[in-house]
């Protein structure tokens, strides 16, 4: 059993918070070019960029039905790296709070 | 071989395959239905979860879909996985953590309200019959085309399969074998995408040759396919925002499939199965990557087939037409209604008139037959002849039916037969894997969330056993029914469900995770909002007639708008009504907290455990 902490220790209750403030930075650097990407370039900015070229793709078009799907994993391959490396730190956090 | 005999020889193994999964995973699993501990593997997870996810719908229709909205249909395919950046980031790792079975539990616990639990768990059945009954079909129609048998006697056997397995192996069962039938579909979907690929333009990676050029010409394939589709009226294949696909709906489709993936019951269930939080971010890695094999190629079978159709079919007489034209034919998918010449005309847009391309659509074998004749006899100069283009172009009949596009591919490509009878067994696999995890939510909305929650929570195991068991039988009884008599509306009400989902669950999950002032009241309030503008308006527009009067966005991207109310009217109210209390905040952080998730859990469903 890992060991579980008690959310109601108040020492406890700040690390989370501490976690929780870096967690939202991450999430919010990903979510600001998954919008840019998949609906900025994908739609919005769509018919500028086909005035540009990717190989024989108008980079508008390529955005839509290629770019944007590849960005979107390697945004949830990154947020999987950062935040289990964050969880780790968290857990060491924990442990020196609570020694 | 025939390619019948090859249909029943491959269809007839993969079933197989899948049962005897199904038999192993129950072997194996004696421990009654919770097996704490024994997580899924984030990879295998992934698998299943693509193989979950990947209806009959994405497996036979997408492609078509693409084929024939060129640019815009990049909003289905960055909605649907564009929407699992959401889920990963947004809901994954904190419903994992939180731990329990079902959405409609995260709903109820953390609001601490029985009537939110009971307006999410109807969310949830409503959503996951629609999509079942489609998945039926589907499996209906696979068998009608490929085996000549009836749809019917296709349902009913589909109906078996999944009874067998969904009862038998419960969650385990169903997620390995889910495993095996990503490995069909995805196999029977990329071969002959690697085939025609190869064939047009001599590279074997479809994504690549979809950026170059027709082998021993110097034009991008992509501009080709422009010239030809503006030469015979149809709209730019590449160019963005035509017709009633402007920006803004674009947009508001593209954003609603988004949040609704993110809100759909049978995906976010897969992410209890792991072991832990660190394993439910690897799984939606997995299943993304898994996903985006189907969904980058998909693009690709779009172009290649819209190029075959558009060169390859105009001009021709009866006697220069390729093998598969005549083949399919025969199913009613594509018709050729001549207009006298003896030569096929392929038209659209601006020429829609001359087009002489049809499908045969929900018109019976009866009334096709007669058009048929009536056409003869017009051809002949029969004054009782009826010139059955024109009667089908009335009927919104005009060009080729989607599904044809994944379907007909490998002949297109002149593959093996062989491979046309793998492309029979991957939709199979495709529609089957997700009926089997929708059925599964069904019971467990039921057995868990209603019966167990509500109306008798010191229901003992095997009571709520036996509720669960006859609720899966119940349903998948009912998911046949609607399979052999489908609502005329399934395929628009699947849409819709992403709508109402994005309306209804999404901001709720989310403000619920990400902020601990946010009461009961405000985000009921805000649930009702906006599923009920968003039901209204669909409604309106599909029954009543308006005429999308909320800035001009059609019913598919309306739900955009009833999930800004209901993040809107949630956080306005917030203020004017007491935050939670004590016990939910500790609930809130101890979700946000990443240690000590509980043990991983089965759905309560499995036969092993009498």
């Amino acid at each position: 059993m890992p060991h579980t902490p008690d959310e109601r220790d108040p020492r406890v209750a700040d690390a989370i918070n501490r976690y929780w403030k870096k967690n939202l930075a991450i999430m919010a650097v990903l979510l600001v070019i998954w919008a840019a990407v998949g609906l900025g370039a994908g739609v919005l900015f769509a018919d500028t960029l086909n005035a540009y070229h990717l190989g024989g793709y108008p980079l508008g078009f390529w955005f839509a039905q290629q770019g944007s799907i590849l960005t979107f994993v390697v945004l949830i391959l990154v947020y999987a790296i950062l935040l289990n490396r964050l969880d780790k730190k968290h857990h060491a956090d924990l442990e020196e709070v609570l020694r | 071989m025939s390619v019948q005999t090859w249909t029943f020889l491959f269809v007839g193994v993969t079933f197989s395959l899948y049962l005897v999964i199904a038999w192993l995973s129950r072997v194996s699993d004696t421990k009654g239905f919770y097996v704490a501990g024994q997580g899924i593997p984030a990879i295998a997870n992934g698998m299943a979860t693509a193989a979950d996810w990947m209806s009959a719908a994405s497996f036979i229709s997408m492609a078509g879909l693409i084929s024939t909205l060129g640019y815009a249909g990049g909003m289905y395919l960055m909605g649907w996985t564009g929407g699992y950046v959401l889920l990963a980031l947004l809901l994954a790792p904190y419903l994992r953590k939180f731990g329990h079975y079902t959405v409609p539990d995260f709903i109820g616990d953390r609001y601490r309200s029985n009537a939110a639990r009971i307006v999410a768990v109807a969310c949830a059945i409503f959503v996951s019959f629609t999509y079942v009954a489609g998945q039926m079909r589907g499996v209906g129609i696979v068998f009608s085309r490929f085996l000549e048998v009836d749809v019917n006697v296709g349902v009913y056997v589909g109906v078996a399969i999944v009874f067998v397995y969904a009862t038998l192996g419960g969650m385990k069962g169903i997620t390995w074998t889910q495993v095996a039938q990503y490995w069909v579909l995805i196999t029977a979907f990329l071969t002959p995408a690697i085939a025609i690929s190869l064939d047009l333009t001599g590279t074997a990676i479809p994504q690549i040759g979809l950026g170059s050029s027709l082998i021993g010409e110097t034009v991008p394939l992509l501009e080709k396919l422009n010239l030809i589709s503006a030469d015979l009226g149809f709209a730019s294949y590449t160019e963005p925002f035509i017709g009633s696909w402007d920006k803004l709906n674009v947009f508001c489709v593209t954003l609603a499939l988004m949040a609704g993936t993110a809100g759909l019951p049978h995906v976010i269930v897969r992410f209890y199965t792991v072991k832990n939080v660190a394993a439910a971010r690897w799984s939606a890695f997995w299943a993304l990557l898994f996903i985006a094999l189907l969904y980058l190629t998909a693009p690709a079978i779009g172009a290649f087939a819209r190029y075959t159709m558009l060169d390859g079919l105009n001009g021709k007489t009866e006697a220069e037409l390729p093998e598969w034209f005549n083949s399919w034919e025969r199913t009613g998918l594509i018709l050729w209604m001549d207009d006298g010449d003896g030569r096929l005309t392929y038209t659209g847009g601006a020429r829609a008139d001359e087009n002489e391309l049809f499908r045969s659509g929900n018109l019976g074998a009866i009334r096709i037959g007669e058009i048929k004749q009536g056409h003869e006899r017009w051809l002949a100069g029969d004054p009782a002849g009826k010139n059955g283009g024109a009667v089908l172009r009335q009927a919104g009949l005009s060009g080729p039916d989607q599904d044809i596009i994944v379907l007909a591919t490998p002949e297109m490509a002149g593959l093996a037969r062989w491979i046309i009878a793998l492309v029979a067994a991957g939709g199979l696999a495709a529609a089957l894997s997700t009926a089997s995890g929708l059925l599964l939510v069904i019971s467990s909305s039921v057995a868990h969330d209603l019966y167990f929650r509500i109306l008798n929570p010191r229901a003992t195991e095997a009571q709520r056993l036996l509720v669960g068991r006859s609720v899966i039988g119940v349903a998948v009884v009912v998911a046949g029914i609607l399979g052999i008599y489908p609502p005329g509306f399934v395929s628009q009400v699947v849409a819709f469900a992403f709508g109402l989902a994005a309306a209804s669950f999404f901001p709720a999950i989310v403000l619920g995770i990400f902020s601990k002032r946010v009461g009961t009241y405000p985000a009921m309030f805000g649930m009702i909002v906006g599923i009920g503008f968003t039901a209204t308006y669909i409604l309106g527009s599909v029954y009543g007639g308006w005429s999308n009067w909320a800035f001009g966005i059609g019913p598919q991207g309306i739900g955009v708008i009833g999930m800004a109310l209901n993040f809107a009217v949630t956080l306005g109210l917030t203020p004017f009504f007491p935050a939670p209390d004590k016990s939910v905040q500790e609930l809130i952080l101890s979700i946000r907290e990443p240690e000590g998730a509980p043990p991983a859990l089965e759905i309560e469903y499995s036969s092993e455990a009498e």
